[in-house]
């Protein structure tokens, strides 16, 4: 190789070119394992659940059925599917006015020390653990709004979803609720952050319009935020989906497995599910079952965020 | 449409620090006003006055006054929002709303103020397009996204947005400093044109902008880094770039300066 230094000028020794190796190495290391830890979870979960599907005598897809002691297996997973997709929707559609308007109350309106404290609070929500979570919502909240879930069976009884459901308080209904307040952090974190980043140039432009500030949210925040705020809902819709100990303290389970739409039934999703019969994983066959409905939750929650960064990234790619 | 403007005691500061000392000046109707000086001299602050835009910062204030034939825009109960939608504004870089197709920037302005009638919105986006001078050019595609023209295309969209509503004075702040020549010039013939029914007051670094678009120029000038800016003259167009009164002025367009 020919020298390209002019040896008139000052010599510089070669650019040494180990350490960029050597980093290149750790992080390609680094993302391997990522990618290897999903496949291994992946696999597992069909490995495992392959057998008991085999032995399944019911529709695993499509049946309410959930016999795996003693005689033949018959599970099917529709009744959790569908507790598990009610409970976690309505905690969206809960969350998803309030943290939205949280952000723009924290971004738009108030004033910068009031905005950082209430980012504070919100954020504070996300530090209290799911298990506390779950506590308050079975003893002080169910109670708590009983009375409305009565008025609402009452009154809107004939809407299946507030058809008259349990006596007790362990509904979907209170479930929902402390999903969506454990869901509201991170999408109120998400949507402030795209809300924050609305370039000043489409601020102005609405400003020198004459627009006040809720015409300015309208015309300038909201669209450019819009995709953002749907990808951190469906950020929240898969927190809420794989919610445990929280579910399962405040849900009423019931012998009765079959699909009831009302939001004041009791019921199990598939991490309820699981986690209520961690007791019963004695034999391959039976934890195989379980570990099937796990793999669903798996799916969904996998679909669900691969949505949510489908729609952030285009959202990104138009502005 | 186009009234007058006249400031007095002009200071305008943001938090502690003094931006602008003690500006007064008059801008006639339908004349076309340039604001020259270098970087930090206050001129883009003063321009923003005179719709309230500075406000938008937080800390900043104004005292003094500035009156719009006679009317006062900061006498007690006037709303910021009222004073723009009768002073519009064009900025440094086009900023079309990138969510909203041609035909509904322009109209952006007139829905805000309730406007809802199709016949209305159509009649408005045609005559400002066509007062932009980008007619022609858009006719067959007011549906498209505003930001898929060019940048000069976009920035006379953003001046047909700002015309459709139909206000007294039209501001600029360098509306030119992020487009090619060729789109300059046809800002530039625009300016010239707008300046037959609205009262133009145009921010620009480039000297021979200001000299070929306006009429009355006011130069603008600190002391030192840090000073708060203030007006050094204001006069006729060919007499600050001619015969200034004062040194410094001469120093600045005769490019000995800043």
């Amino acid at each position: 190789m020919t020298d390209i230094q002019d040896p008139t000028r000052v010599q510089l020794p070669p650019p040494n070119k180990r350490p960029d190796a050597a980093f290149f190495g750790a992080s390609a290391g680094a993302g391997f394992i990522i990618a290897a830890l999903v496949a291994f979870i992946g696999i597992f979960l069909l490995v495992t659940a392959i057998p008991s599907l085999r032995k399944n005598t019911v529709n695993f897809l499509t049946s309410t059925q959930w016999q795996v002691g003693e005689g033949d297996l018959a599970f099917g997973i529709a009744g959790m599917l569908w507790t598990t997709a009610l409970s976690s929707v309505v905690a969206m559609v809960l969350a998803v006015p309030i943290s939205v308007g949280v952000a723009l109350l924290i971004t738009q309106y108030a004033p910068r020390v009031l905005g950082n404290t209430v980012g504070f609070l919100v954020d504070l929500l996300a530090a209290v653990p799911s298990v506390v979570y779950g506590l308050w919502g079975a003893a002080i909240l169910a109670p708590a709004v009983q009375p409305f879930a009565q008025w609402l069976q009452d009154n809107l009884g004939w809407f299946p979803l507030f058809a008259p459901g349990l006596a007790s308080s362990g509904s979907v209904f209170v479930a929902s609720i402390v999903l969506a307040i454990m869901i509201i952090p991170i999408v109120t974190a998400i949507s402030r952050d795209v809300f924050e980043q609305t370039p000043r140039d489409h601020i102005e432009a609405a400003l020198a319009l004459g627009a006040t500030k809720w015409e300015v949210v309208q015309t300038a925040v909201l669209p450019y935020g819009r995709s953002g705020v749907i990808a951190a809902s469906m950020l929240g819709l898969g927190r809420a989906l794989g919610e445990t100990i929280a579910v399962m303290l405040i849900l009423s389970t019931t012998n009765d497995t079959s699909i009831n739409f009302s939001l004041f039934a009791g019921g199990e999703t598939f991490a309820s599910k699981i986690a209520n019969n961690a007791a019963e994983f004695d034999s391959a066959t039976k934890t195989g079952a379980y570990v099937a409905a796990g793999l669903v939750l798996f799916v969904v929650t996998f679909a669900v965020n691969a949505v949510a960064r489908v729609i952030a990234a285009g959202g990104k790619a138009r502005s | 449409m186009a009234k007058r403007i006249e400031v007095s005691d002009l200071n305008v500061y943001y938090g502690k620090f003094q931006a602008v000392k003690d500006v007064a000046l008059t801008v006639e109707p339908r004349s076309v006003t340039a604001f020259i000086g270098p970087s930090g001299c206050g001129k883009s602050t003063v321009l923003r006055t005179l719709n309230r835009m500075h406000e938008v910062i937080p800390g900043a204030y104004c005292t003094g006054s500035v009156l719009l034939d006679g009317a006062d825009l900061y006498a007690d109960g006037v709303d910021p929002v009222a004073v723009r939608r009768l002073v519009g504004m064009v900025f440094q870089r086009p900023n079309p709303f990138p969510a909203m197709s041609i035909y509904d920037n322009v109209v952006a302005g007139l829905r805000l103020n309730g406007v809802r009638d199709k016949g209305v919105l159509d009649e408005a986006a045609e005559r400002s397009l066509r007062a932009a001078n980008l007619w022609t050019e858009v006719k067959d595609r007011l549906g498209r996204a505003g930001v898929g023209l060019s940048g000069g295309q976009q920035q006379r969209l953003c001046i047909a947005r700002a015309i459709a509503v139909s206000p007294e004075v039209l501001l600029m702040d360098e509306p030119c400093s992020a487009l090619d020549p060729i789109s300059t010039l046809a800002i530039e013939d625009l300016i010239q044109q707008l300046k037959d029914e609205y009262t133009v007051v145009i921010v620009t670094h480039n000297m021979q902008q200001a000299a070929r678009v306006s009429d009355q120029t006011a130069f603008f000038n600190l002391e030192a880094a840090g000073q708060p800016g203030q007006l050094v003259e204001m006069d006729a167009t060919e007499k600050i770039f001619s015969n200034p009164s004062v040194k410094a002025t001469e120093d600045y367009i005769t490019g000995r300066f800043g």
